[in-house]
């Protein structure tokens, strides 16, 4: 076992990083900000496999990389698949000792967008749950297709407004409400899943480590604020994180062997939800009088999610 | 470690059979797989070795068989030997991950048992789904019967992992018709099959900590021309890698294969090209005619569809008068695919033969040597009249009124 202790933000800043500063992501994209917490979160080998997407676009453009580690693309729907090939090619060499280094402790790890995870490789994700590889699938979740301009997933929660679900005169944008992947892939009965925020990078650092150290299929979501498609300022993204996560848009938690619920993170003071809305260009419009009942139906959800994760905590069901 | 099989010196053995076997001597590391007639058989098969301890490596029954490609390429990058097979529609969902694996230069072994493609939905066997991957980027060998098929999936994993080539291998049968009939098989042992296939040797792999590997980069307009360049180069010059691992093989069972099969062709005045177990059917005919008829007629197979045998193919067919061209994928409104491919090449050569079009045997019709000696028939009319005396393109085993297209315009 190679877990380092986290690291305090003195260290993180003068790592030697085994993913490179040089990369093509926005300026605050949070992508880069999960990603870096997970390779720094462990001191053992990665294999790591990313679906197409803005982090697989920005790292690999030929003849550079920023990935000093094993790193594989394929497609925008098959990390998971990627990466548990390679996982099973580790038994078999293991087992047959044609391993170059056959100590060396290696964790495998695929990246997904919303996209790729919510929905094109969801097929991809769930057969590989299913099938129990060892290994750590991270949902960098911007609730959009951020790579292609900015078109709705099925992570983009109800009133934001996309370029294929816009807001307009006839329209308060996006009509359906987000789905729930982490109750999914807490359904497939994953060891461990959870739901991570960089702007509590300790228990986002301690949930890595978990997964990593949890033999067989873990799910994590984090939250990855996007300031180019969600229309914020760059350097504001740790706030909008804070936004989402004190407001319980994004409630923290962690779901162990499909039924032990613990939430990670209790917010001291619960900041309604229109302050966070208000701070993003995507939920403007829902400000105007006649989309009121979409915020307020976006309170209700919250509060009745929250309602819900609090009860499971207490049932541990 | 692996138990041992105990192997005959002659097996009866179907195609499918064949391959799985010859995967199971390659000591293939993983296998990542979704089942679809009439390739299933190649997986079950796999599958009962690996549960009564014949394998060593992993087996991974993925959920679709886009996963099963997606698998074998994540595991290929890692540094083993790895294998799988399909069919049809199976092949189509793997269209998008064929060319990620070329792309990435990973020998991956794909055994295809030919299928045609829906709609109408079709279990039978013809070769829309050998067509749909010849621009994939991977060399594909054709077996002719059950035999072969054996045969070339062993050479398959020389081929592609050799380190001047470092390509994905496709090994075809037809679909029934190959897969499952059975033959007379002369495997090799165990030892003498692992032997001629030798260790896997890695390059570039993701389980090297020492030397991390980036699979899978982006290249635009500035890179993307030359890298694709290069891998058709690869392709290209597997030729020759391709006639030495068939000559290795050929001097250790007898069995010799060729990038371009010719049959009866010394004196021919006519040939038929086709591909697939019609080529049997063709030679059966070919035989029959020249000794009933005095018809000099000959055979002409690619074994290699790709990459195609462009110079062996003029060559072979450098002599005759006319030539019919079998396709037995529809061509989708135009002539077909494999007849444009050998007319280019005869149209290299000095000699100007007439040739035309058959399609023929779509969905598993029954394609009878009856009606190859028909087609030879018109072939030696044609060489006889100095010109064709049908319309260029023809369905073969139609129901119903004649099909066809083109006149052919004399001047
Ligand atoms: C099969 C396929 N369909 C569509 C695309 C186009 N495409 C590439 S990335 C992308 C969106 C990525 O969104 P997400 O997964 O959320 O990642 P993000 O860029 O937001 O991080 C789309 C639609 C593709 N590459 N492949
Ligand atoms: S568009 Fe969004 S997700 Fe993509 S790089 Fe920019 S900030 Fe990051
Ligand atoms: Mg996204």
């Amino acid at each position: 076992m190679a877990i380092t202790s986290i690291k305090n933000l003195k260290e993180f800043s003068t790592n030697n990083d085994r993913f490179e500063g040089a990369h093509t992501l926005c300026p605050g994209c949070a992508h880069s900000m999960i990603v870096r917490e997970l390779m720094n979160c462990t001191d053992d080998n990665l294999v790591i496999a990313a679906n197409t997407g803005c982090l697989e676009v920005s790292t690999a453009v030929y003849p550079f990389t920023s990935w000093d580690t094993s790193w594989i693309h394929i497609g925008f729907e098959n990390a998971a698949t990627a990466v548990t090939g390679s996982e099973a090619m580790y038994r078999a060499r293991k087992k047959k000792g044609t391993l170059k280094d056959p100590n060396a402790p290696v964790k495998f790890v695929a990246f997904g967008g919303d996209g790729s995870t919510y929905d094109i490789g969801f097929q991809w994700l769930s057969g590989a749950m299913e099938r129990g590889h060892d290994f750590t699938y991270i949902c960098l979740d911007n609730e959009n297709y951020a790579n292609t301009g900015g078109q709705r997933s099925s992570s983009t929660p109800i009133g934001a407004t996309t370029s294929t679900a816009q807001a307009g005169s006839a329209s308060y944008g996006k009509k359906e409400k987000k789905k729930d992947i982490v109750a999914i892939m807490a359904a497939h009965g994953a060891p461990y899943v959870a739901q991570l925020a960089p702007n509590k990078w300790k228990s986002m650092a301690k949930g890595f480590q978990t997964a990593l150290e949890t033999e067989g299929p873990c799910f994590i979501n984090t939250v990855s604020a996007c300031c180019t498609e969600w229309r914020f300022d760059p350097k504001d993204t740790i706030h909008i994180t804070d936004l989402a996560t004190d407001t319980l848009m994004f409630p923290i938690y962690e779901i162990i062997n499909g039924h032990e619920l613990n939430i990670l993170y209790r917010p001291k003071n619960v900041v309604p939800v229109e302050e966070y809305l208000n701070a993003q260009g995507r939920y403007k419009h829902l400000f105007k009088p006649e989309n009121k009942h979409v915020i307020e139906k976006i309170q209700s959800d919250i509060n009745e999610y929250w309602d819900k994760l609090q009860r499971r905590e207490e049932a541990r069901i | 470690m692996a138990k041992k099989y105990d192997i005959n010196e002659v097996e009866v053995w179907d195609g499918n059979y064949a391959a799985s076997q010859a995967l199971r001597q390659a000591q293939v590391d993983v296998v990542a797989a979704y089942p679809i007639t009439p390739s299933t058989p190649v997986v079950e098969n796999y599958g009962n070795y690996v549960a009564n301890g014949y394998i060593d490596g992993e087996y991974v029954m993925v959920e679709s068989e886009h996963a099963a490609m997606s698998g074998c390429i994540g595991a290929a990058a890692s540094g083993g030997r790895v294998a799988t097979a399909t069919s049809s529609q199976g092949f189509a969902l793997m269209a998008e991950v064929l060319y990620q694996a070329s792309g990435m230069r990973l020998p991956i072994v794909l055994v295809v048992v030919n299928r045609a493609l829906a709609s109408p939905l079709n279990v039978r066997g013809d070769h829309a789904d050998m067509y749909l991957g010849r621009d994939s980027g991977w060399i594909q060998i054709d077996a002719f019967n059950a035999e072969e098929a054996y045969d070339l999936t062993l050479c398959a994993f020389r081929i592609g992992e050799h380190m001047s080539v470092r390509l994905p291998v496709m090994v075809h049968q037809d679909g029934f018709i190959t897969s499952h009939t059975a033959q007379n098989i002369h495997p090799l042992s165990d030892e003498a099959a692992y032997k001629f296939v030798g260790d896997y040797k890695g390059v570039d792999d993701m389980l090297d900590f020492s030397k991390p590997v980036t699979y899978g980069a982006q290249t635009e307009e500035d890179w993307h021309f030359e890298h694709k360049a290069k891998q058709h180069k690869a392709l290209m010059d597997s030729r020759t890698v391709i006639d030495g691992v068939f000559a290795e093989y050929g001097k250790l069972t007898g069995r010799n294969y060729k990038r371009v099969e010719s049959y009866m062709m010394e004196d021919a005045e006519v040939a038929v090209v086709g591909l697939g177990s019609t080529v049997e059917t063709l030679r059966v005919a070919a035989k029959q005619l020249r000794e009933e008829e005095g018809i000099k007629v000959g055979i002409v197979a690619p074994r290699c569809f790709r990459p195609f045998a462009f110079d062996e193919m003029a060559d072979a067919l450098s002599g005759v008068k006319a030539i019919a061209v079998l396709d037995r994928s529809s061509p989708g409104g135009a002539m077909g695919a494999f007849f444009n491919e050998v007319s280019a090449a005869v149209l290299s050569s000095a000699n100007r033969p007439l040739v035309t079009n058959f399609i023929y045997g779509l969905g598993g019709r029954d394609f009878s040597i009856q009606e190859a000696k028909r087609i030879i028939r018109e072939q030696k009319a044609h060489a006889d009249a100095g010109h064709i005396t049908t319309q260029i393109q023809q369905f073969s085993g139609l129901r119903g009124p004649k099909l066809g297209f083109f006149e052919a315009k004399r001047s």
